[in-house]
């Protein structure tokens, strides 16, 4: 909460990005934790929500608190056009995958070519002076962000809590255990699975709109790119899929692992191109050997949690 | 009052037919169990019935009304619950969990479907195992949540698949001991597909034996065993081991 008084402008951004990882991984688990729906395109809500309300800052000097809800207008419309298509004609597993793939990698070559959004040269919004807080528009400080985003955190986390023990919740996890058992008992699956789309890309949606307004340049090339998707996931796999407190602790362990490997290196004097994703996959590998649910689960029950 | 009315029922998969012209009916109460050799198309029927295909023929009436060609969440909100042969555990949750996913049908909020769900799991012995995750269990442990599930929708009619197939004699017995008691105690009435004789004489009070897709005899335990057609497709077989 007070990090933004001590931490220097480098701690404090590191701090942000943990936060928006942990947030967007909170998104994803929704989809992917809790009703078993592997997305590996969640890059797509990012950059559809992120040039929603940059195109309507950039043209029209419209600030995001209306471009969000347009943001998480299309990018849920989006996510309920991938989960018809393949929930109504049975596509699954692998398939439902390769299918969030494809609609995020044609939607970054599309916006290649819409010049009216920048094109391949990207969009770039005003920067305005970073002292002052404009909260209308989302301009200010380092601070502000970081305070925007440990809120959105937090708000992702409660209302997960709230949605596990909810009906929705139940059936999520009934869905992802076994989809035959769980219609048997009544569920419409469909219906359910149509559920936890909306309200995953709904949330990504506003990382989308996040990223936009804090990085202020928006490429298709980068924002829909699915190296972008895989770091997405990252963090709730290596903390643990379907836990409410794995895609924050992934977010945290990945972030400083990545930051620390980069100085680790420097210090070291170590400048081999590619080395830091060599290391970055070594440990990878090593979490997921020895940990194969995640860091969170272990963890729980050494704390003594029950989940 | 017939409860379930199948009537004219056929289906072919690719030219094969499974199950050809089979009528039968269900009277509210009762327990009855289908049976036949391998292949006769009991699961198929059984299948019909609950929705994960339609029939190519065929009405399937239930409470009066017609429910071919409905989903199975349908089917089961209609007031049908089933078991599947092979169990299908939702094994990262728990005992307790899984039975709420199947209570939460008709209740209004979770700590109404914790209750209800808390009361079948000791009706089914499954009460000390509540917080286990289901994949621990044993086999017929698993079986019993499977009927535990699917009861805590609270169905008019259960429809088990092979439930005591892998079952102990004892435990076998024990769990005729309970589907008669909920026959009895809450009126549910029960259509059984099993191949364990023993526990088809001592449960059921109207058999129908399948075999080739069609219904070559209809009648009591007693009738059964004594229709020279179906001593001669089925029993015969069986005397033989």
């Amino acid at each position: 909460m007070l990090l933004p008084w001590f931490a220097g402008s480098y701690a404090l951004s590191v701090a942000t990005l943990i936060l928006y990882f942990a947030y967007t991984g909170q998104a994803w688990n929704v989809m992917m934790g809790f009703a078993g729906q592997l997305s590996l395109g969640h890059a797509l809500y990012v950059g559809v929500g992120g040039y929603a309300a940059g195109a309507l800052f950039y043209h029209y000097g419209i600030g995001p608190w209306a471009g969000l809800w347009l943001a998480i207008l299309l990018c849920v419309a989006l996510g309920l056009a991938i989960g018809f298509l393949a929930f109504r004609f049975g596509i699954s597993g692998v398939y439902f995958a390769l299918l969030t793939i494809a609609f995020a990698e044609f939607t970054r070559i599309g916006f290649d070519h819409l010049d009216w959004l920048g094109g391949p040269g990207g969009m770039f919004l005003k920067v305005a002076q970073r002292d002052s807080i404009d909260l209308l528009n989302f301009r200010g400080p380092p601070a502000m962000y970081y305070y925007s985003m440990l809120f959105l955190t937090v708000i992702a986390f409660v209302l997960c809590a709230l949605l596990l023990r909810s009906r929705a919740g139940y059936y999520w996890q009934a869905i992802r255990e076994n989809e035959e058992a769980a219609q048997a008992l009544g569920i419409n699956t469909f219906r359910w699975k149509m559920l936890a789309v909306a309200i995953s890309s709904a949330m990504t949606a506003v990382s989308g709109v996040f990223f936009a307004f804090y990085y202020n340049n928006l490429f298709p090339e980068q924002i829909f790119h699915i190296s972008r998707s895989i770091e997405i996931i990252l963090g709730p796999i290596i903390g643990g899929i379907g836990t409410l407190f794995g895609p924050i602790l992934g977010a945290v362990v990945l972030t400083l692992l990545s930051d620390g490997i980069t100085e680790g290196l420097a210090a070291m004097g170590w400048e081999i191109p590619g080395i830091k994703q060599v290391f970055y996959g070594l440990v990878l590998l090593a979490v997921i050997m020895f940990l194969p649910n995640g860091i969170w689960p272990p963890l729980a029950r050494r704390l003594g949690f029950h989940k | 009052m017939n409860l379930l009315i199948v009537e004219n029922l056929s289906k072919s998969f690719r030219g094969l037919k499974a199950v050809s012209d089979a009528s039968f009916t269900i009277p509210d109460g009762s327990i009855n169990a289908l049976i036949g050799p391998n292949g006769a198309g009991k699961t198929t029927i059984f299948n019909m019935v609950a929705g994960v295909f339609p029939p190519d023929v065929g009405k399937i009436k239930f409470m009066a009304k017609e429910i071919q060609g409905l989903r199975p969440d349908q089917v089961c909100a209609a007031g049908i619950g089933r078991t599947f042969q092979n169990v299908k555990p939702f094994a990262g949750l728990s005992v307790l969990d899984n039975v709420i996913v199947g209570s939460l049908l008709r209740s209004k909020n979770s700590s109404d479907s914790r209750r209800y769900a808390l009361e079948i799991l000791e009706k089914l012995q499954l009460g000390p195992k509540r917080d286990l995750p289901a994949s621990s269990l044993t086999l017929p442990d698993r079986k019993r949540l499977e009927v535990a599930r699917a009861l805590a929708t609270r169905p008019r009619l259960l429809l088990l698949d092979e439930v005591m197939a892998g079952l102990r004699p004892t435990e076998c017995d024990q769990m005729v001991e309970m589907f008669r008691d909920l026959n009895k105690t809450d009126g549910l009435t029960i259509l059984l597909i099993e191949h364990v004789m023993r526990a088809v004489m001592a449960l059921a009070q109207h058999i129908g034996v399948l075999h080739h897709g069609e219904v070559i005899a209809r009648g009591t335990p007693e009738e059964i065993v004594r229709d020279p057609a179906v001593l001669e497709c089925y029993l015969g077989e069986e005397t033989e081991v």
